[in-house]
């Protein structure tokens, strides 16, 4: 039996073809699923730094944002990471408290993130907002509030992620409470017939929205871009509310125990060059942090007005995101 | 007759002492460490309490269904001889071994609002079907689990001595007497441990009551674990969580141990059942609305997996081959693992006097299904981080937790078949002080081969579609079909994903019925 | 005749089996052959669990084709598994009675009397895991004893007897039939188990069943194949 799993072991280790010679030094970046993956923005962003960087830049994934900070947290002081990319600042106060991180040190130039920035320990790498899509050619009358959504007839069906297990579904979850405060629990009442159902992640909510399962889906404004470029389908918009929408802003931060800081800093400033951020919005699908010089590309609709973006800071968000989720709980499950 | 002293300690059991003990070790052993990394008290919220509500209603309701619908359908197939029986045995079984997002998918594309069911009724001008709720959970339930529940019963049908149909034909038993003088205590022995096990698997749904349930109402222990986790990082609760899964399932063992009859019974002349009882046009038309009814019921959200993944296949990269590869690989040394953990754990219990210890032995087997995979996946994390890189023993770690996962389900089979080996053969193998390899290769071997290539073929499966525990250890760029099929969906490749599904479903199936061919061979 | 064999044959593969010959009422026949020869496929045959592939096979001149096994005249005991294991003695003999086991009570006295006729009195609410074989065996011959058909066919249920208890059984049989006048069938592989109860033997071999002769005769003087066999 031992002699088994240890050939296991032993193959799989082979198999997975651990680790390669390395003379140049490797740097450990920390991000989620999508990020990495071979249509995210991970190997491009690879590629550009290594270029310039003289060493071995490996990407170490986690499932989404939430679960990154989990798996750093499950590391603690003995992390062998150097840069954490891909938390958003809903989780930020928590990382930040967890004492893993270090200052970055760097002043953000033509930032374009609305509402500026000034984290000591977070870098902005890009942004969206939180909205609902839905497809043009099915839907014909599209709600633009909550309160519109909520008075819809009740077969207009939406379906959102769970703010327990899903970044966005966090999103919705504070948009609402920042929105309507203490009414909150009172427009989720009148959301909650509307709601077809609330899935693990974005994946699973997204898969249903296409396959014809729901009117509408907790995404992106900026998803309807993708299906313009990538798919040359216009078929897609998201829903503008007048009640404005929450903010995403993913960051990445420097570990304090980083095995190569000064490595670490180089990628945080690459992470703000023009280099990284052009390939921001057809690879991550979200807006980015800083003015590209040839602007945004063609099929992308300009981000809606700054006046209209709702956010938490960091400490707002961890502080309301309790309450608020026993809100959430008590008024959908009646 | 005078027993004959024999030393307690053989090779036998030590091999099963140490099957039990490294099951024990990644199910139990990570809750502990979860618990010992905590830095906040061990508290349960007050939403917990309802997650333990739901998890045990909805696991009840569906358990009892889809062991109550297996009855007519394991009938069916026991009393009928028609072509392509076997494959609509083997294809009955894939719900059982998809990927839950797939399965997921396949359900809505049949039962959902944008379903074919719905697409019908709307075209007659009526409301699309609502399945989201407590029933949308059941049905997803039953879907997986009516083919698990039908293989176990029909394991039970297998076992009745052919003797006993030809004494029943003779004596002119109608269909009602056979069920009752054999079909019902067959039941009665198989039914508690289905439904036990099955229970199981409904206590430990997550996404599938999640997706399907509708709301946080659906929210199972094992969601709460995930939030835990992930949201509140408080391992604590976590580990409290699990300690109250593995709970449920000592309670579910127990009440199943005590209502199951062991009817342990002569073997047969294992001779092709005929039956005279079925004739009758009306119970044969009966059969082939249950079987068709089932089929359709089951099929068709698979078939709709098949076409929509047919137009993602083209869209598909080399990156999926390589995964497949991986998966492939994984697979296979999950169900080498598998059997090689079931045999140690079925040779402790079958011996000839195996003893007190061998209900324990064979619990420790079971105890993986009532097990977190959040929970080993992160029990195990903590316990190997500080001494390797996860990613480096990635497919290794996923292929022993999965090995573990599908235990149960190979023990199922393989035990029974042990045991009867032992009481048949047993004697004459004793006598002949045939021991060791020789006796398991001539005696015990071609007699449970069968069962292992059915055990074998099932872990493979289930390996296969399972994420399991991969995600915490991923490594970016060794990614299994299932993970690389996540991801797909998390860039918005959602037809490239169908494709993949499919992929996935096929190679599934495939590696299964390859196992059960050659268990079935003989040679 | 109570049984008739008109060139009768059956194939299953490669394997194939003949007979053409008849039987009178009151015969007890013993079949007797190398194992695999297709003993047991002709009790088989005869109880109705397969059907002649050509020929006919009557019983009390009845041609059976067609006819199900519960509607044959006929009893068949196996060499095991003759009994339900979670149904008592007495449930077990009920079955030749109503397979729905609905017992009247002249019925159930029926049922006490053919277990006292087999020997096994009062045993009635034992299980069969708590009876020896050769216990096992009486009961299934008490049932056969109850259901009262004129054919009798036993498949070796005897073999895993020791001889003193397997000429114990034979005798039972012997009388049994003596008193309800039924006609045998018994596939033996032991031709002293033919002496002892059979008239006529019938030798299986060579997918063939020769016409049935005179036991004593037949071991007198062996054709060629029961020599083979007899070693």
């Amino acid at each position: 039996m031992i002699r088994i799993s240890l050939m296991a072991a032993g193959l799989a280790l082979t198999l997975s073809g651990a680790s390669t010679a390395a003379e140049k030094p490797v740097l450990n970046v920390y991000t989620y699923d999508s990020f990495a993956s071979d249509w995210g923005p991970g190997p491009k962003v690879e590629k550009a730094f290594e270029a310039i960087c003289d060493c071995d830049l490996k990407f170490t994934t986690a499932g989404d944002g939430a679960a990154l900070l989990a798996r750093v947290q499950l590391e603690g002081k003995r992390s062998k990471a150097d840069v954490v990319l891909g938390l958003d600042t809903n989780l930020t106060a928590r990382a930040a408290k967890s004492g893993l991180f270090a200052a970055h040190g760097i002043t953000p130039k033509n930032l374009a993130v609305p509402g500026g920035w000034n984290d000591p320990l977070f870098l902005p790498f890009d942004w969206g907002y939180f909205a609902f899509v839905y497809d043009k050619t099915r839907l014909k009358t599209v709600p633009h509030s909550f309160r519109e959504l909520a008075a819809a007839p009740d077969s207009l069906k939406i379906v959102i992620e769970d703010p327990r297990s899903s970044t966005p579904g966090l999103g919705l979850l504070l948009w609402v409470k920042a929105a309507y405060g203490d009414k909150a629990p009172e427009i989720w009442k009148g959301l909650a017939p509307h709601i077809l159902t609330v899935t693990k992640g974005w994946s699973e909510a997204y898969g249903m929205f296409l396959k014809g399962e729901a009117d509408m889906v907790l995404s992106y404004t900026t998803s309807p871009a993708y299906h313009l470029i990538a798919e040359n389908d216009d078929s897609k918009a998201a829903a503008i509310f007048d009640e404005g929408h929450y903010m995403q802003i993913e960051v990445a931060g420097k570990m304090a125990t980083a095995p190569h800081p000064a490595l670490a800093d180089k990628f945080l400033k690459f992470m703000m060059s023009e280099k990284f951020q052009s390939l921001i919005p057809t690879t991550n699908w979200m807006y980015p942090a800083v003015a590209l010089k040839d602007g945004l590309p063609k099929g992308f609709a300009a981000p809606i007005p700054a006046d209209k973006a709702l956010i938490m800071s960091p400490e707002a968000a961890q502080a309301a995101r309790d309450a608020a989720l026993a809100e959430w709980q008590s008024a959908l499950s009646q | 007759m005078a027993e004959r002293a024999e030393p307690v300690i053989t090779p036998a059991l030590v091999a099963g002492l140490g099957a039990a003990a490294l099951v024990a070790a990644l199910s139990l052993g990570t809750v502990a460490v979860v618990a010992w990394a905590a830095v906040s008290p061990m508290r349960l919220g007050a939403g917990d309490w309802a997650a333990v509500k739901f998890t045990l209603s909805q696991a009840l309701v569906s358990a009892a269904l889809s062991t109550a619908l297996a009855v007519p359908v394991a009938r069916a197939l026991a009393r009928r001889q028609f072509r392509g029986r076997g494959l609509l045995v083997t294809l009955l079984g894939a719900p059982f071994i998809l990927p839950v997002i797939v399965a997921v998918l396949g359900l809505l594309a049949v039962w959902g609002r944008g379903g074919l069911i719905s697409a019908v009724l709307v075209h007659f001008g009526l409301a699309p079907l609502s399945i989201y709720g407590f029933r949308g959970v059941v049905l997803a339930h039953v879907f997986f689990n009516l083919p698990l529940a039908t293989r176990l019963l029909l394991q039970g049908w297998q076992r009745v001595p052919g003797e006993h149909f030809l004494l029943a034909a003779q004596l002119g038993m109608s269909s009602r007497d056979i069920n009752r003088v054999i079909e019902r205590p067959i039941l009665r022995a198989v039914l508690p441990g289905a439904f036990a096990t099955i229970f199981l698997l409904c206590v430990t749904s997550f996404a599938v009551a999640l997706t399907l349930g509708g709301g946080p109402r659906a929210t199972t222990i094992e969601l709460a674990i995930y939030q835990a986790f992930r949201f509140d990082f408080d391992m604590g609760r976590a580990a409290l969580l699990a300690l109250m899964q593995f709970s449920i399932g000592l309670g579910a063992a127990v009440l199943a141990w005590r209502l199951a009859r062991d009817a342990a019974q002569d073997p047969g002349l294992g001779r092709a059942v005929r039956r005279w009882d079925c004739l009758h046009p009306l119970s044969r038309a009966g059969d082939v609305a249950i079987l068709g009814a089932v089929s359709l019921f089951l099929l068709a959200p698979l078939a709709m997996v098949g076409l929509r993944g047919v137009m993602g296949l083209g869209l598909l990269d080399a990156g999926v081959l390589a995964a497949l590869m991986r998966s492939v690989i994984v697979a296979l040394m999950s169900a080498g693992l598998t059997l090689a953990l079931a045999l140690a754990l079925g040779a402790a219990v079958a011996r000839r006097r195996a003893g007190r210890m061998a209900p324990w032995i064979e619990s420790a087997g079971h105890l993986s299904l009532a097990a977190s995979p959040m929970v080993i996946g992160t029990g195990l994390f903590i316990l190997l981080y500080p001494f390797v890189d996860p990613a480096a023993v990635a497919l290794a770690v996923t292929a022993l937790v999965n090995a573990v996962m599908s235990l149960p389900f190979a023990l199922r089979a393989l035990v029974p078949a042990m045991r009867h080996v032992q009481s048949v053969e047993g004697a004459l193998a004793d006598s002949l002080d045939m021991g060791g390899w020789a006796r398991f290769r001539l005696v015990t071997w071609p007699v449970i081969r069968p069962a292992a290539g059915f055990a074998t073929g099932l872990a493979a499966a289930l390996s296969m579609g399972d994420l399991g525990v991969v995600a915490l250890f991923a490594d970016p760029d060794a990614a299994t079909l299932p993970l690389y099929l996540y991801r797909l969906m998390g860039s918005y490749q959602m037809t490239a994903a169908s494709g993949a599904a499919l992929l996935l479903v096929v190679s599934s199936l495939a590696l299964f019925a390859a196992f059960d061919r050659w268990g079935r061979a003989t040679g | 005749m109570i049984l008739q064999l008109d060139k009768m044959t059956i194939r299953q593969g490669d394997f194939s089996l003949s007979a053409d010959w008849a039987v009178k009422r009151g015969t007890r026949l013993a079949l007797i052959g190398p194992s695999g020869g297709g003993k047991s496929t002709l009790l088989s045959l005869i109880a109705g669990f397969f059907e002649p592939d050509e020929g006919r096979l009557l019983i009390e001149g009845r041609d059976m084709r067609g006819v199900a096994p519960g509607k044959r005249p006929v009893s068949l005991l196996f060499q095991e598994n003759n009994l339900f294991p979670h149904l008592s003695v007495l449930q077990n003999v009920g079955l030749g009675i109503r397979p729905d086991l609905r017992l009247a009570r002249e019925q159930h006295l029926a049922v006490e009397r053919s277990l006292q006729e087999v020997g096994l009195e009062g045993m009635g609410d034992r299980m069969p895991a708590q009876l020896s074989g050769g216990q096992r065996q009486r009961v299934a011959l008490a049932r056969a004893l109850l259901r009262d058909k004129p054919l009798l066919l036993l498949d070796e249920p005897f073999a895993a007897l020791g001889p003193a208890l397997r000429a114990e059984m034979l005798d039972l049989v012997a009388r049994l039939l003596a008193r309800t006048g039924a006609t045998l069938l018994m596939v033996t592989h032991d031709p002293r188990d033919a002496e002892r109860i059979a008239d006529q033997t019938a030798l299986v071999s060579d997918g063939r069943v020769t016409p049935p002769m005179p036991t004593a005769e037949l071991l007198a003087d062996p054709p060629a194949a029961l020599r083979a066999y007899l070693g």
